[in-house]
């Protein structure tokens, strides 16, 4: 599949993104291709969670272009942008969720405005998506101050899976999970990627969910990404890449990872 | 196309679905569920094989309608449900999430005769206000503990946070105060004008404008704007910080919210307040001695002379005096209704509004209490 080289979900070409005179990413080139995961990873203030504002095209770029499903982002029509929304499902840092809206609400915010149906729908599918998610059912009346950490990552995610989108963008999921939670929700990501083909690209710094989850990982070092899979990333002797796969927790995480892989 | 096609077949039933199965069509496949007759008994083929694009979502509605029409998949249900025609692979998923559906959606409550409900209304909203103005009278406390604290330990008022505030409310306000006491000013002049020269008494004009300006509305319109401009801005800003912990997390560093937050922006507005009032005053009379000039013709040698005439030693403080108590008021009222913000920006957006209204109805309120006390202490 490798070799055919299938168009890829996202591509960003020659990214050029500056806050005033500090440039975070310069000249950066990522390739998504269709149902992989692909996980990004990088140090603090290395514009993770800029290039996926960018890709959402929350954030113009200084240069550069960015392409979802072969299409320039900033050339596009107001109804074919609607579109392209629809079919990307977003999570971010600290879940933002609508805080004067309950969960259920949240959940069907999306639906309300792009599939109108009865309320007793309605109140199915964020059933569904609560479900999907791991929460229980009386979470739909709570709001968002209500909820634990863990739960509003999970609702934001339930939120993002409600359209049915084909691309998922998460921004940290299983930071502030409980291990179990959040290989729990490792599991969910195979699960759905595999039955619904979805792409996914995930920010993440848990080292145990990029070894259970994801296909390859980009690493931005220097303004720049290098792509490549796991193992060859561990090959890697960049400093900082060897520093981030070999340290005492990249270790950890590579046994448990070979472990489950054995079991 | 229907997206749903039932036949009935030997002993059991058989359910084609057909078309466009994703989410898109969700309202027509809802529709047609529905519509399922609830006597089926047997066994129900699901076929999938027409079904284009089978979203989870409605797939997930079918499973329930199923549900809800007595369908299992263990040999003693009623309607036995297999699917056959390459069913979606979430299809499994879904069974193991169990359908769920919440309690309907709870009933309103029964309607209490008219009179009684109006009795606990009216309690419920005495016993609120009560706790209120309670909880207003401790944050005043808490106000006070703190500049008592000051004497103590000087470090306890935060001159940089005060400086900060003292610029944003006071001198960015400068212009827009400045610009409506003179238009404010001279609209009254010229009112005054209009009615005074019908019998000859121009020249009172300048007693009008000094003395209203300078007892009354130079203090109440920068009071006013400063309610509109800080108050909100107070409000808002403390809100925000409650909404992102901050607050919580400079509590448990072990600084006074109080201290930090709210104390500085008091003060800062008990000192820039009557400054303002001062160039209100001014500006004030200014716009009265221009209108004079174009309108009555006195020149502003004559209105000057005039005004000293017109002026009781008093006339200036009596105004000026009330500033501090104004900028009291709106600090506090802005102050306390950012503290109160709690999770969600609606509430912000509340309490903000509440800000405003309430310290412009407080300045007023005191205002009319000024007046009185003025009127009896003969000031």
């Amino acid at each position: 599949m490798a070799d055919s080289t299938p168009t890829p979900i996202v591509r960003v070409h020659g990214l050029v993104s500056r806050f005033g005179s500090q440039v975070v990413h310069d000249g950066l080139d990522l390739e998504v291709r269709p149902n992989e995961i692909f996980g990004v990873v990088g140090g603090s203030g290395s514009g993770k969670s800029v290039l996926l504002r960018t890709i959402l095209g929350l954030r113009r770029p200084q240069g550069g272009t960015v392409e979802l499903y072969g299409r320039d982002i900033q050339r596009l029509s107001r109804p074919e942008r609607l579109n392209l929304v629809q079919s990307c499902g977003v999570t971010f840092q600290n879940g933002a969720l609508i805080s004067s809206l309950n969960i259920a609400q949240n959940i069907q915010l999306p639906l309300r405005e792009y599939h109108p149906m009865p309320e007793e729908a309605l109140d199915d599918l964020a059933q569904l998506n609560l479900r999907l998610v791991g929460l229980p059912p009386d979470t739909a009346a709570k709001y968002p101050a209500q909820l634990s950490g863990g739960m509003t990552k999970r609702a934001a995610l339930a939120r993002a899976l409600s359209l049915e989108p084909k691309l998922l963008l998460l921004d940290e999921p299983t930071s502030g999970l409980d291990p179990i939670s959040a290989a729990a929700f490792d599991e969910l990501l195979l699960y759905l990627h595999a039955e619904l083909k979805l792409t996914v690209v995930m920010i993440t710094h848990d080292l145990d969910s990029l070894f259970r989850t994801c296909n390859r990982v980009g690493v931005i070092v220097e303004g720049r990404m290098i792509t490549d899979t796991l193992a060859g990333m561990l090959q890697n002797t960049h400093p900082w890449i060897h520093d981030y796969f070999h340290g005492p927790r990249a270790h950890a995480a590579e046994h448990a990872a070979a472990k489950g892989a054995h079991a | 196309m229907n997206a749903l096609t039932l036949q009935q077949d030997g002993e059991g039933w058989r359910l084609c679905l057909n078309g466009d199965w994703s989410l898109a069509s969700i309202r027509q496949i809802d529709r047609e569920l529905e519509a399922l007759p609830g006597s089926m008994l047997g066994t129900l083929i699901c076929d999938w094989s027409r079904a284009e694009h089978p979203g989870i979502g409605p797939v997930w509605l079918l499973l329930a309608r199923l549900s809800a029409l007595g369908a299992g998949e263990s040999s003693s249900a009623g309607l036995r449900v297999r699917h056959e025609g390459g069913p979606p692979p979430t299809i499994d998923l879904l069974r193991n999430l169990k359908f769920y559906r919440p309690a309907a959606h709870p009933a309103p409550a029964t309607t209490m005769p008219a009179i009684e409900s109006a009795i606990g209304e009216l309690g419920r909203w005495a016993v609120q206000e009560g706790a209120e103005a309670g909880a207003a009278v401790g944050f005043f406390g808490r106000i006070a503990a703190v500049l008592g604290e000051i004497f103590s330990r000087p470090r306890a008022l935060r001159i940089p946070s005060l400086a900060r505030h003292i610029f944003d409310t006071g001198v960015t306000a400068i212009p827009i105060v400045a610009l409506i006491a003179f238009l404010i000013s001279v609209v009254v002049a010229y009112l005054g004008a209009q009615q005074l020269r019908k019998f000859g008494a121009d020249i009172f004009v300048v007693d009008l404008v000094t003395i209203g300006v300078l007892r009354e509305m130079g203090v109440l319109l920068t009071a006013i704007i400063v309610a509109g401009r800080s108050g909100s801005a107070f409000a808002a800003e403390i809100g925000v910080m409650q909404l992102n912990d901050e607050v919580d997390a400079l509590r448990a560093m072990g600084f006074n919210p109080m201290e930090l937050l709210v104390v500085p922006r008091v003060l800062a507005l008990v000192i820039a307040l009557p400054l303002l009032t001062v160039i209100a005053d001014a500006m004030g009379l200014a716009g009265g001695a221009l209108l004079s000039l174009l309108e009555l013709h006195i020149p502003p040698a004559q209105f000057t002379v005039r005004l000293h005439e017109a002026l009781a030693p008093t006339t200036f403080w009596a105004g000026l005096v009330k500033a501090p108590v104004f900028a009291v008021l709106i600090g506090m009222v802005g102050t306390y209704r950012g503290m109160q913000v709690r999770e969600s920006s609606r509430e912000l957006g509340r309490l903000t509004t509440v800000a405003v209204v309430q310290s412009i109805f407080m300045v007023i309120l005191a205002d009319a209490l000024f007046a009185v006390l003025f009127e009896k202490l003969d000031f």
